[in-house]
């Protein structure tokens, strides 16, 4: 089943999804495989795995640092995919790959999408790869029916979220505000404005991230958003209170 | 044909979606201004006016006659207005951001000179000002610190990353993702996401084009030679771009040779066999950087060369085999100092200086009635406690031992 089909099914029992992220290696694989196990065994419905770069131009701070110290804990890419097609084999939900665009370059394009095939990802989220860059990854990831994730911003017009989403699969990634990650979020008239124009201009689910850090902000989501997206909370959440906060947080999401 | 923004294979807009806009906007106000011959001259004469353009070519003749070779000429970007062909790009994107009707400017800083430049700009243009600064480089360059903040500019030192120039750079853009609104960022080299490569080193063109008026002017004919240190690559392309067509011109870059090619610890980009391709910070170029795509620390006495990547455009002209690299070492770089000083009077900066040293191996070689042109970016002042320090400089040290004693006291 793909991607988008297959959360318009899991839609049509809950009234908002779950979408998690975490940065691989940070603090340790063996903590990113319990935070994991916390989060599937709590109800999330997609998980991000972010591939550390030294360059995370669109990350705030508590991502960087989680970036940084992973790839100086000595995270390599392919310790990444290995633990990636584990997790995927274990868990019966939807993995993606969140990344810049280097680490796909640099290992070669073809064979990064062709690997992540293999271990059963499920689509990518690439945040400095515009379609306009992009042809050839845009092709190889529909080639091999995996979903490459589009993002919309507030600042984009009604006709590039058109143009966006025609190269769209999966769902649609909608960034919430202007700035980084992991800093908090006005849902506001403006909000809700720009969610209708995301509405408007495709029928692929959308995902909402950026800011959305606990249950009322999953509820102000609900009935607007498929997806909400949570993202520096967890990892947080993990620095400050451990592993085992996971499951409970995630539980008292919805 | 090239995509928009490719120079060969290189270059490009890997930037995220929020920016979309944003680039949209600068990309059609550049492509105005540019086809706007009344806009080069409005900058040509704000140069005239407040940046002592044309800068002077200086006939370097005791170095002609130390060396016995080529006639060395010195193109004085260092007389510019804040001390560096930085003020050249600022004034111009100052004049575009005027044209935009935002009002505030942020940029990245390396060796500060970028910094202070911008900072300027802001004051006379009234914009508001933000300076993001690798917290290594902040220490390095403490007088620029101080004149941009004096300037009016606030200036944050980046703790993230390498805590120098790139990881400035992404501060820069984070910055720009939450307030492009009203704020333009005034990227300081040929570097990042199209139009910036092509837009800066436009501004930077003027470089070139008097450089190659004043040697046809003072030594008849056009140079065997041109030399320019390659940091991001804009004093490079500035000066390169009056001879890019002249063939018989050789262009020469000369990039941070660090410690020595061999250990590593360097930032020679295409004088190395260290690089490779890949894309960070906006763009594809030859960035040093690990199997894996992650980038490498880089290590140069000169903040200003101390940097992962370099200008599509460059790699562009070294691939075609138009732009030749080579490297100097950080003790090279110092040992010319002492020449340049007691034989002209002059004090390059440590970035420029790498030129020199490149000029200065090779000038013998050639006969004297053909002449080189070195670009001298910057002048060396702001690198007093650097240079004092790398000179064990007795009476240097009294002096700050003596300051410190006194604001300890107080």
């Amino acid at each position: 089943m793909q991607l988008a089909e297959q959360i318009r099914e899991a839609r049509s029992k809950k009234e908002i999804l779950l979408m998690t992220h975490l940065v691989l290696g940070y603090p340790s694989f063996a903590v990113n495989r319990e935070v994991i196990r916390q989060m599937v065994e709590n109800g999330v419905d997609i998980i991000e795995l972010q591939i550390p770069f030294s360059e995370p131009m669109a990350d705030g701070p508590m991502i960087i640092k989680a970036n940084q110290e992973a790839i100086a804990n000595g995270t390599k890419v392919a310790d990444c995919l290995a633990f990636a097609a584990e997790m995927a084999a274990e868990h019966d939900i939807p993995f993606l790959f969140m990344t810049y665009y280097n680490i796909l370059f640099k290992y070669g394009l073809k064979d990064f999408l062709n690997k992540a095939k293999e271990i059963g990802i499920r689509g990518f989220i690439i945040p400095d790869l515009p379609p306009e860059e992009g042809e050839e990854y845009l092709r190889l990831v529909k080639d091999l029916d995996l979903a490459p994730i589009q993002i919309f911003a507030p600042t984009s017009t009604e006709e590039r979220m058109r143009t966006l989403a025609d190269h769209g699969a999966g769902f649609i990634y909608c960034v919430a505000r202007r700035g980084v990650t992991g800093s908090k979020t006005e849902f506001d008239a403006s909000f809700d404005a720009y969610l209708a124009r995301c509405r408007k201009a495709t029928d692929l689910p959308l995902a909402v991230g950026f800011g959305i850090s606990n249950r009322e902000d999953v509820q102000v989501l609900t009935g607007k958003a498929d997806l909400a997206v949570i993202g520096t909370a967890t990892i947080r959440l993990v620095e400050e209170k451990g592993s085992e906060a996971v499951g409970p947080f995630i539980a008292g999401l919805r | 044909m090239n995509k928009p923004g490719y120079f060969g294979q290189w270059g490009g807009a890997y930037i995220p979606e929020v920016l979309y806009e944003t680039f949209r906007e600068l990309k059609e106000i550049y492509a105005k201004a540019k086809a706007d011959p009344s806009f080069w001259q409005e900058y040509v004469d704000l140069m005239g006016s407040y940046s002592c353009r044309p800068t002077p070519l200086t006939h370097a003749e005791n170095l002609t006659r130390h060396f016995g070779g080529a006639q060395i000429f010195i193109k004085r970007e260092d007389l510019n207005h804040t001390g560096a062909h930085k003020a050249n790009n600022v004034m111009g994107q100052g004049l575009l951001v005027k044209r935009m009707g935002k009002t505030r400017v942020i940029a990245e800083t390396g060796a500060g000179q970028h910094g202070v430049a911008c900072a300027t700009m802001a004051a006379k243009f009234g914009f508001a000002c933000t300076i993001y600064m690798g917290e290594e480089d902040v220490h390095r360059q403490r007088p620029n610190v101080f004149w941009m903040e004096k300037l009016g500019a606030t200036v944050v030192p980046v703790t993230t990353g390498s805590r120098t120039l790139k990881d400035a750079i992404n501060e820069a853009f984070r910055d720009w993702v939450s307030n492009m609104d009203t704020t333009h960022y005034v990227m300081g080299t040929v570097c990042g996401p199209h139009p910036f490569p092509e837009m800066v080193a436009w501004f930077q063109s003027i470089i070139g084009l008097e450089a190659r008026k004043q040697i046809i002017a003072s030594h008849g004919t056009l140079p065997a030679r041109v030399y320019a240190c390659v940091g991001g690559g804009s004093n490079a392309m500035g000066i390169f771009q009056g001879f890019l067509g002249d063939t018989e011109v050789e262009l020469i870059g000369v990039e941070a040779g660090g410690k020595g090619l061999g250990t590593g610890q360097h930032a020679a980009r295409l004088a190395s066999n260290d690089a490779s391709p890949g894309v960070a910070q906006g763009y594809k170029t030859m960035f040093l950087q690990d199997s894996d795509g992650q980038m490498r620390d880089t290590h140069s006495v000169a903040a200003g060369l101390d940097y992962i990547g370099v200008s599509p455009l460059l790699t562009d002209l070294w691939e075609k085999g138009r732009v030749r690299f080579a490297a100097a070492t950080d003790q090279e770089v110092m040992a010319a100092l002492d020449l340049t000083i007691k034989k002209e009077g002059i004090i390059p900066a440590l970035e420029s200086r790498h030129a020199f040293v490149q000029a200065f191996k090779e000038a013998g070689e050639l006969p004297s009635d053909q002449a080189i042109i070195i670009n001298q970016s910057g002048r060396g002042d702001k690198d007093i406690f650097t240079i004092a320090h790398a000179f064990d400089d007795p009476s240097w040290k009294e002096f700050i031992r003596k300051k410190g004693e006194e604001y300890a006291t107080r």
